[in-house]
């Protein structure tokens, strides 16, 4: 945890919201009249406009990306080990912004924000959004705090599809992509996953068909199964092996179903924690849009061809013990870019922490990405 | 520099586009960058090789040389080097052909295992340490060592044809029996 005097935090943060009047036309045909997306900005933004950084969250994180709140000393951002003065990511250097998505539940319009339409909360009559939609609103963010070209975008697993995806809709506005533990597009494998979760929220009597913010009440059991489906995913076999092992919290098998192993009681308490915060319309729709990322599909499925409009430089970084997005789909990705010629970097870490590992400090991953940040030219 | 990439460096054509084998720091790609102009990638396995190609801006790829070179397309590069790594792949002739299948031309070198020093040390009954050979038989990275003649019949064998070759000593040329006095053997070859 950052103490208020760490030279290396940015230290107090103040998110920020920015309020978009025109309409944002969606994938799936449907239109937000208006929206805010909220966002923090780390460090400053040169005279040139030439150092700017994007970094894009995952499924369950926030514009908070680096520093803690004033007033909530203990809310760190959640990428605090990289973002900061002398970190990897170097405020000293980049103005970072980190900005929350659309459909989220901390600060940009989502769900449980009112529909302007009926005056009541939106629930499950908010749309679904994609990774192409998100892109759409953080490039009139952009446009908005006056940054013509981002110098880098980063992100892992769902932020690094935001990444790659900033590539292929704005491919003159962003120099380098650093496209961390991601894929090109889900499994089926994957895609079971989600749907598991989602039903877990939709069969749970609080849900109301998603109108449950009206009936005052939260589907938390839903939300707990998922979150316990979705952690699974998220660390290896061995992680769990060696933090949990077979211990048994009485001692001895109770022969009931009370909590018998340590890990049970972790994912039970996973499940409480992230179902007391997290909004089960966002869960839906966030799974849905991992599902739905498929650059390729627009052209048979050659991701070849459909990553043939990038003009960034890339970054691609894997770890061996993440079997929810595993190397061999980052080095579709590679494949697809060598194949059009594009710069580009590839690093498989043999670190141990499974999907998560890219939000972990791995010294060899932090040293990459330390010298990578170092080599951007402003 | 070590004195097979000075040949390499030299045999690279202008603006060629390169795949480095085993790229180690990526010291050859960075001056191939700058003295040719050529643009390329390494492929290197080692984590403390891959960050020092970060550090220095150089293309670099973590993949398995051993699981052949399925990341690249037929033909894509100009030109593929295998700089001092030969003698530590297990599987040697699958990447030999890997190597001519993804470019049109390769550059081979390796340590020439019938430098006279290295016979001398085995009839003396010990396992060669030399300059080229560096290390002591528990702690090598080496799996094949062959030498000068070894490297031929095999290229023959396989249907690789050799256009070009420079062997030294000390980072000089030797012309004269080359298999006994060389200690360092580099190669231009490409399809037969």
């Amino acid at each position: 945890m950052n103490a208020p005097h760490d030279p290396s935090s940015v230290g107090a943060a103040t998110a920020q919201k920015a309020r978009f009047t025109e309409p944002l036309r969606l994938r799936g045909g449907a239109e937000l009249p208006t929206y805010e997306i909220a966002y923090e900005t780390y460090g400053k933004l040169n005279e040139a406009r030439t150092n700017a950084v994007l970094v894009c969250h995952a499924l369950n994180a926030s514009h908070h990306v680096a520093g803690y709140y004033a007033e909530d000393k203990n809310n760190v951002g959640w990428w605090d080990n990289l973002v900061g003065p002398g970190k990897p990511l170097d405020t000293n250097r980049f103005f970072v912004v980190g900005s929350n998505y659309i459909g989220s539940c901390f600060g940009s319009t989502g769900p449980a924000s009112i529909n302007p339409a009926t005056g009541k909360p939106w629930g499950a009559d908010f749309p679904v959004v994609t990774v192409e939609d998100w892109v759409e609103a953080q490039r009139r963010l952009a446009d908005r705090l006056g940054i013509e070209r981002f110098a880098a975008v980063i992100g892992g697993s769902l932020g690094a599809m935001q990444a790659l995806q900033w590539t292929l809709s704005y491919p003159e506005r962003i120099g380098h992509s650093i496209v961390i533990a991601a894929a090109a597009k889900l499994t089926p494998q994957n895609i079971a996953f989600n749907e598991v979760a989602r039903q877990a929220i939709m069969t749970d009597p609080d849900f109301h068909g998603g109108h449950y913010y009206e009936k005052g009440v939260v589907p938390t059991r839903g939300l707990r199964v998922a979150r316990m489906i979705g952690h699974i995913t998220y660390i290896s076999g061995e992680a769990m092996a060696e933090k949990f092992g077979r211990v048994l919290r009485r001692g001895q098998p109770g022969f009931d179903f009370d909590i018998d192993f340590e890990v049970e009681s972790y994912l039970r308490y996973q499940g409480d924690k992230f179902s007391s915060y997290f909004d089960a319309n966002t869960y839906l729709r966030i799974t849905k849009a991992l599902d739905y990322f498929d650059p390729a599909a627009d052209y048979g499925g050659d991701l070849t061809k459909a990553l043939a409009r990038a003009k960034a430089a890339f970054l691609v970084v894997s770890f061996k013990s993440d079997w929810r997005f595993t190397p061999a789909r980052s080095r579709e990705m590679v494949r697809a870019l060598l194949d059009n010629r594009r710069i580009v970097s590839y690093l498989e870490l043999d670190a141990p922490g499974g999907h998560d590992a890219f939000l972990l400090e791995d010294p060899r991953y932090h040293a990459a990405l330390r010298s990578y940040f170092a080599n951007i030219e402003l | 520099m070590r004195p097979d990439l000075k040949a390499i460096v030299q045999w690279v054509p202008q603006g060629a586009r390169v795949l480095d084998l085993g790229c180690g720091d990526g010291a050859l790609l960075r001056s191939l960058w700058q003295e040719r102009e050529a643009p390329g990638y390494g492929v290197e396995i080692e984590d403390d090789a891959v960050l020092a190609c970060v550090a220095n801006d150089v293309n670099v790829l973590q993949v398995d040389l051993e699981s052949g070179l399925s990341l690249f397309a037929d033909g894509s590069f100009d030109c593929v080097i295998l700089s001092e790594t030969l003698q530590t792949i297990h599987r040697t002739e699958l990447l030999l052909r890997e190597m001519l299948r993804v470019g049109r031309e390769g550059i081979v070198s390796f340590p020439n295992f019938g430098h006279w020093s290295a016979r001398l040390q085995v009839m003396l009954g010990k396992m060669p340490v030399s300059e080229t050979l560096p290390y002591e038989w528990y702690e090598t990275p080496n799996v094949h060592h062959c030498t000068i003649t070894d490297f031929e019949d095999l290229c023959r064998r396989i249907g690789i044809k050799i256009r070009e070759r420079l062997v030294l000593h000390d980072g000089k040329p030797v012309t004269l029996m080359p298999n006994l006095l060389g200690s360092l053997a580099v190669y231009r070859c490409t399809h037969g």
